[in-house]
């Protein structure tokens, strides 16, 4: 099998410990918590830290919180978020974001932190080294080409988070500890839309928890494409957070995962809707206008220009579950499971 | 045979089922010995180079390596087909694929001998690359291989039954389609892994994770100058084959020498992306199919034509060649055929048998066309099947023998069980059924490495205990051959399965068996396993019948019994029974062996098809296809099996099972591809996603709702009238699909996989007013050999070709009554039948 490269473990007794231990060379060390993004990561030389910093241990970053709306602790496992009935109740999108992630082994492990920061990915850099030593590596890793658009300046690895575009659509914000200080972002503002440089959390900072808003009256929901029921990371997902007024939509966010190298809100769709009802009309427009959004390449699973094409039926699908239509019976047929 | 049976057909547990659900069962990955070392490959980053030189030094000189190893060190080409002895464990002067092994580290673990790697300088001069077979045919310099009919074809040939011009002329209808079957590789859950020891007698020992260990014994034998004799090879329970562990890999010969260098266990376990670098997969098949068909759907002749991908080295792919054309006459009357069938070599991991070999492409070609000719003709395309049905006792066109064919009964066991004729053509859009059907061998009819001996022996021991040892070469690959060993012996001799233990895939303990590849063991291991328990039986029987003074005749074992028929307090226990014989006979050991009957085909080409007998599969499928998105859905799957009778059926029905779940994952979204980097800036042709994740297979949650029957008429050939199981029930699901596409939305997609921008793209074509289909738009003009004549059964051939330059004229024994004779002789269970001594 496929080995890990050497590397000292740390293992902090508190948050302030490892954010410290961090700050003494955060360009060479690395955060683990569930360890299924950076675990084959290591063991495939995309990532080789000297130095990981194991945040398993601190039980604090586990604990999900009511309160003014929800706090979950970035070291809460996909698992655990998948069983919390108050997260299946009050925020049902991202409760299928988190239940349809990978498997339930790999949910066992996995957690929203990690989910959140999950590296973008690609056809030609989720190679072990032997492969990309064959395509001369690319950009994103030992390389200097892209090889998805040879002539792009930046590297194109696609977001490939299911919560992300969940908690973008939610409003929710993310807080990040260093050594020097404490401070909340917007998951908004967490990405950038470059397959390299794709969160804007420092090197030296600790993603700690995310705090989704109160929002009573709210309605979410998520659906996600991918080949097939299980493992496989999303290849264009839509996330749909709304709050009606009466049949009217009195505030919406549409967000798109999985179709650019961070998760794209559609302003324009959601502006589209504000005030209006949820008639065919006004969903077909909404979803041309999210489509516009959408710049899939050709580096994951299935073709771009049907994963193009499908962002129109995600969107579709997403705005009539809000609308409250019964959209039981195409869920089980994209989704392969009842969610 | 009429006498009830007491294990044989009685769902059971296998027997290996404790261990592989306890964990405790030992895959070679498993196997741990003192001063065990690990080995690592070092493969080529290149798709075809000449390899200018290599430097080890400084690999050889890092700490924790104990030996390097390039391919100056394996000078013995080796191969599973005689034909095609074109591997090297390392290579020597060239790379063909990017994963082409060069050297070898052998270190005290595995992260070292990793790193070790990265210190061995290789230069390369690279070398114009093949991405497909037409750039093959386009170039034939610089050649891949130095062997091989011409150029970059490794084989070409042309076999013709009858005139099938003429019989198209005469048709009412000329059906000319042109079909894709996109590569797909096995996906056994297992990594091949392999220990290579030297035992405390000094001789050679190689666990590993093999189907073939026959095989593997040959080619280390050859490839390392070492007397068979001095080397045992042991297959471990494979993890899932599929035919992937059926050749000689290099690893295992690697593995092998070092050990025997090193004088210590040496140990290597491939990588998932490794497994897709040995691959030996399905081949990615182009074919076109012109069928005379008259009005009433009755099939006047067939000219196929099959281009195939065979990547960078022989493997079984001369076989595959012949198989792609072999089995479109067992199912249906073709009373004309003609195959031509061209495999070239291309820069990539080599093609060969995955399940079905070769057939299962070319089914779908058929049953699709089928599907298309019914659609034309206005008859359901069941009928259409039911009116065509090969006889059972005949011969093909190709002088292939039908023995029984349940074939009839599949399709209308599964027309009635899916309400067909309320569904086909009547379901909304979106909504459709298709069917299709297939056939495959039960076991190669002729062996790889041309002899008379025979394809499987069992060998028997009983013991006072009451216990009783079955030994057999064959290979355990998840399959349940162990299994059908046991209760094949425990059947015959009245005992419980339990009592019998399975010693199997040991070359120094175990008779030969060829190995679990072609669907051979049931039918082969298991006339065997008769044949040795019935000897066995006889011993037994002659000892108790003369101490209770009873006739033998009347002795009947059951119940762990041996006691009188009539009188059925008179008896003693089979413990006591086994003591009396040993007493009598001395200690109680018998053997079994089988060889197929006497093939009919006698012309070049022919070894390739034939079979004891086969196994027919019908199927229905549903499908639910969006036609805004393309998505596809399966939500259930009727399919019917003729299976002879199933030895266990929970096993039957589990192989069924899990072909269905294959032949979805083929159908819908499984492909071995290949990316090329653009030319002006790199030479790079890598396989797209070497990973167990981004290769798409389905999953549990993809799976559909399955409705299994069994169709069990016992055929004279099989193992209490067995026929396979493995293999044949994938072969319809691909056009049974593809059909039930067309069904729902009325759209053909003629090439797997069957993905939805392919619908899309073929109902955007319906709609522009073009043809309405996704699928290649032509085949390639191929310079052709002449064929291979050969007369059809019924117009007085003899089994031979008429113009075949290799073969004497003069050939004195009637071949007419010989052919007739082996026909017969078909009907018998074939396990003393003589071989046939035929040079072919």
């Amino acid at each position: 099998m496929m080995r890990m490269p050497a590397f000292t473990l740390k293992t902090p007794r508190a948050i302030a410990e490892a954010a410290q231990w961090l700050a003494e060379a955060p360009a060479e060390t690395m955060l683990l918590a569930g360890g299924t993004d950076l675990v084959p990561n290591m063991k495939r030389k995309q990532q080789t830290p000297k130095t990981v910093i194991a945040l398993r241990s601190l039980t604090a970053l586990r604990e999900i919180r009511n309160g003014t709306g929800l706090t979950i602790g970035a070291g809460a496992t996909l698992t655990q978020i998948v069983n919390d009935a108050r997260i299946r109740a009050s925020v049902p999108g991202l409760w299928q974001a988190a239940a349809q992630i990978a498997t339930p082994h790999l949910r066992n492990m996995g957690t929203i932190g990690g989910n959140l920061c999950l590296d973008t990915r690609c056809t030609y850099y989720d190679q072990n080294f032997e492969w990309r030593q064959a395509i001369d590596f690319c950009m994103k890793k030992d390389g200097r080409t892209c090889w998805v658009a040879t002539s792009s300046p930046r590297c194109l690895a696609v977001s490939s988070t299911d919560t992300a575009p969940m908690l973008q659509a939610l409003g929710a914000r993310v807080h990040l500890i260093s050594a020097s200080g404490e401070r909340d972002v917007a998951v908004a503002d967490l990405y950038a839309n470059d397959g390299m440089h794709y969160l804007t959390r420092r090197s030296d900072e600790i993603l700690t928890n995310v705090a989704i808003p109160a929002l009573d009256g709210w309605r979410s929901t998520y659906w996600k494409l991918r080949r097939r029921g299980s493992f496989d990371f999303p290849v264009a997902s839509a996330a749909v957070a709304a709050r009606l007024d009466g049949d009217a939509v009195a505030e919406i966010r549409i967000v798109l995962g999985a179709v650019a190298s961070r998760p794209m809100a559609s302003p324009k769709a959601a502006a589209l809707l504000a005030g209006q009802r949820l008639t065919d009309d006004a969903i077909a427009a909404a979803a041309d206008a999210a489509y516009d959004v959408a710049k899939p390449m050709d580096n994951t699973d299935y073709e771009l220009v049907w994963r193009k094409k499908m962002i129109r039926a995600l969107v579709t699908y997403a705005l009539k579950e809000v609308r409250g239509d019964d959209m039981r019976e195409q869920r089980v047929r994209i989704a392969k499971q009842i969610l | 045979m009429t006498v009830p049976t007491r294990v044989i057909g009685k769902p059971r547990h296998r027997v290996d089922g404790r261990a592989k659900v306890t964990g405790q069962t030992r895959f070679a990955d498993d196997l741990i010995f003192p001063r065990m070392l690990h080995g690592r490959l070092l493969r080529s980053p290149h798709p075809h180079a000449r390899i200018v030189g290599i430097d080890t030094a400084k690999a050889a000189a890092h700490p924790g390596v104990h030996l390097v190893l390039t391919g100056a060190s394996f000078p013995i080409p080796y191969g599973v087909l005689p034909v095609s002895h074109d591997e090297h464990a390392l290579c020597i002067d060239k790379v063909r694929f990017v994963g082409d092994p060069v050297a070898a580290v052998i270190a005290r673990d595995e992260a070292t001998a990793d790193a070790a790697l990265r210190l061995i300088d290789v230069e390369y001069e690279p070398l114009r690359t093949y991405a497909t077979p037409e750039e093959s045919l386009a170039h034939p310099e610089p050649r891949i291989h130095d062997y091989g009919d011409e150029g970059n074809i490794h084989k070409i040939v042309s076999l013709q039954f009858g005139e099938v011009e003429a019989a198209l002329d005469g048709a009412d209808h000329v059906f000319d389609d042109v079909f894709f079957f996109e590569g797909n590789t096995h996906l056994p859950l297992e990594q091949h892994a392999c220990v290579g020891l030297k035992d405390p007698d000094g001789k050679l020992v190689l666990y590993t994770s093999s189907q073939t260990p026959h095989y593997v014994h040959r080619a280390l034998a050859k490839a390392l100058a070492m007397p068979a004799a001095h080397i045992r090879v042991i297959a471990t329970p494979n993890g899932g084959g599929f035919g992937g562990k059926s050749d000689p890999f290099n690893h295992e010969v690697v593995a092998a020498k070092a050990a025997w260098i090193l004088d210590r266990p040496v140990k290597f376990c491939l990588n998932r992306e490794e497994v897709f670098y040995c691959h030996r997969g399905r081949h990615p098949v182009l074919m076109r199919f012109r069928t005379g068909v008259n009005q009433d759907g009755t099939i006047t002749g067939m000219d196929v034509r099959t281009l195939l991908d065979g990547g960078s080295y022989g493997s079984y792919g001369v076989a595959s060649t012949f198989y792609t054309g072999a089995l479109q006459t067992v199912t249906y009357r073709i009373p004309t055929y003609h195959f031509r069938g061209c495999r070239t070599f291309t820069n990539k991991p080599p093609c060969g048998p995955k399940r079905g070999h070769g057939t299962p492409q070319s089914r779908f070609g058929q049953e699709i066309q089928l599907d298309k000719i019914a659609e034309k003709l206005a008859i359901d395309p069941a009928d259409l099947r039911l009116n065509i049905v090969a006889p059972a006792n005949s011969l093909t066109a190709n002088f292939l023998r039908v023995g029984s064919i349940g074939l009839a009964q599949c399709i209308r066991t599964v027309v009635e069980r899916s309400n067909w004729r309320e569904k086909h053509g009547k379901l909304p859009l979106g909504r459709g059924v298709g069917l299709a059907c297939s056939s495959y061998l039960s076991g190669a009819g002729l062996p790889i490495n041309w002899n008379d001996l025979p394809h499987s022996g069992v060998q028997l021991k009983l013991d006072r205990s009451g216990g009783v040892t079955a030994f057999c070469g064959a290979t355990e690959i998840g399959q349940g051959s162990d299994d059908v060993l046991v209760a094949c012996v425990a059947e015959i001799l009245g005992v419980d399965p339990f009592d019998v233990r399975a010693v199997t895939g040991d070359t120094d303990l175990t008779p030969v068996d060829l190995g679990s590849y072609s669907s051979r063991v049931t039918l082969m291991m298991g006339n065997a396993a008769i044949q040795a328990a019935e000897r066995a039986r006889e011993i037994v029987a002659q000892a108790v019948a003369a101490r209770l003074d009873v006739p033998q005749s009347r002795l009947v074992f059951a119940d762990r019994r041996v006691f009188d028929s009539e009188n059925p307090n008179t008896g003693m226990t089979f413990q006591e029974a086994v003591c009396v014989a040993e007493a009598k006979f001395g200690t109680i050991g018998t053997t079994g062996s089988y060889t197929p009957p006497k093939s009919a085909a006698k012309f070049k080409g022919g070894g390739v098809g034939p079979s004891p007998t086969y196994s027919y599969t019908a199927a229905v499928v549903e499908v639910e296809v969006d036609p805004e998105t393309g998505w596809v859905v399966v939500p259930k799957v009727w399919i019917a099996h003729d299976i002879g009778k199933a030895i266990n059926p929970t096993l039957a029905r589990g192989q069924v099972e899990g072909s269905v779940y294959m032949g979805i994952g083929e159908a819908l979204m499984e492909e071995q591809v290949f990316r090329r980097l653009p030319a002006r800036l790199s030479g790079a042709l890598v396989h797209k996603f070497p990973s167990l994740l981004e290769y798409k297979s389905p999953t549990s949650l993809d799976m559909p709702e399955i409705v299994t029957d069994l169709i069990e008429d016992p055929d004279p050939a099989g193992p209490f009238g067995a026929k396979e199981v493995g293999q044949g029930p994938l072969l319809p699901m691909m056009p049974a699909i593809a059909n039930a596409v067309f069904d729902a939305v009325g759209v053909r997609i003629d090439e797997v996989p069957i993905t939805p921008e392919k619908i899309l793209k073929a109902l955007a074509a319906k709609a522009a007013g073009k043809p309405a289909r996704y699928g290649p738009a032509g085949f390639p003009d191929i310079a052709w050999p002449e064929p291979l004549r050969v007369t059809p059964p019924w117009e007085g051939g003899d089994g031979r070709a008429s113009n075949d330059p290799s073969r004497k004229s003069t050939h004195h024994v009637d071949a007419g009554v010989e052919a007739k004779a082996a026909f017969r002789a078909a009907g018998l269970r074939g396990s003393v039948a003589s071989a046939d001594k035929e040079v072919r």
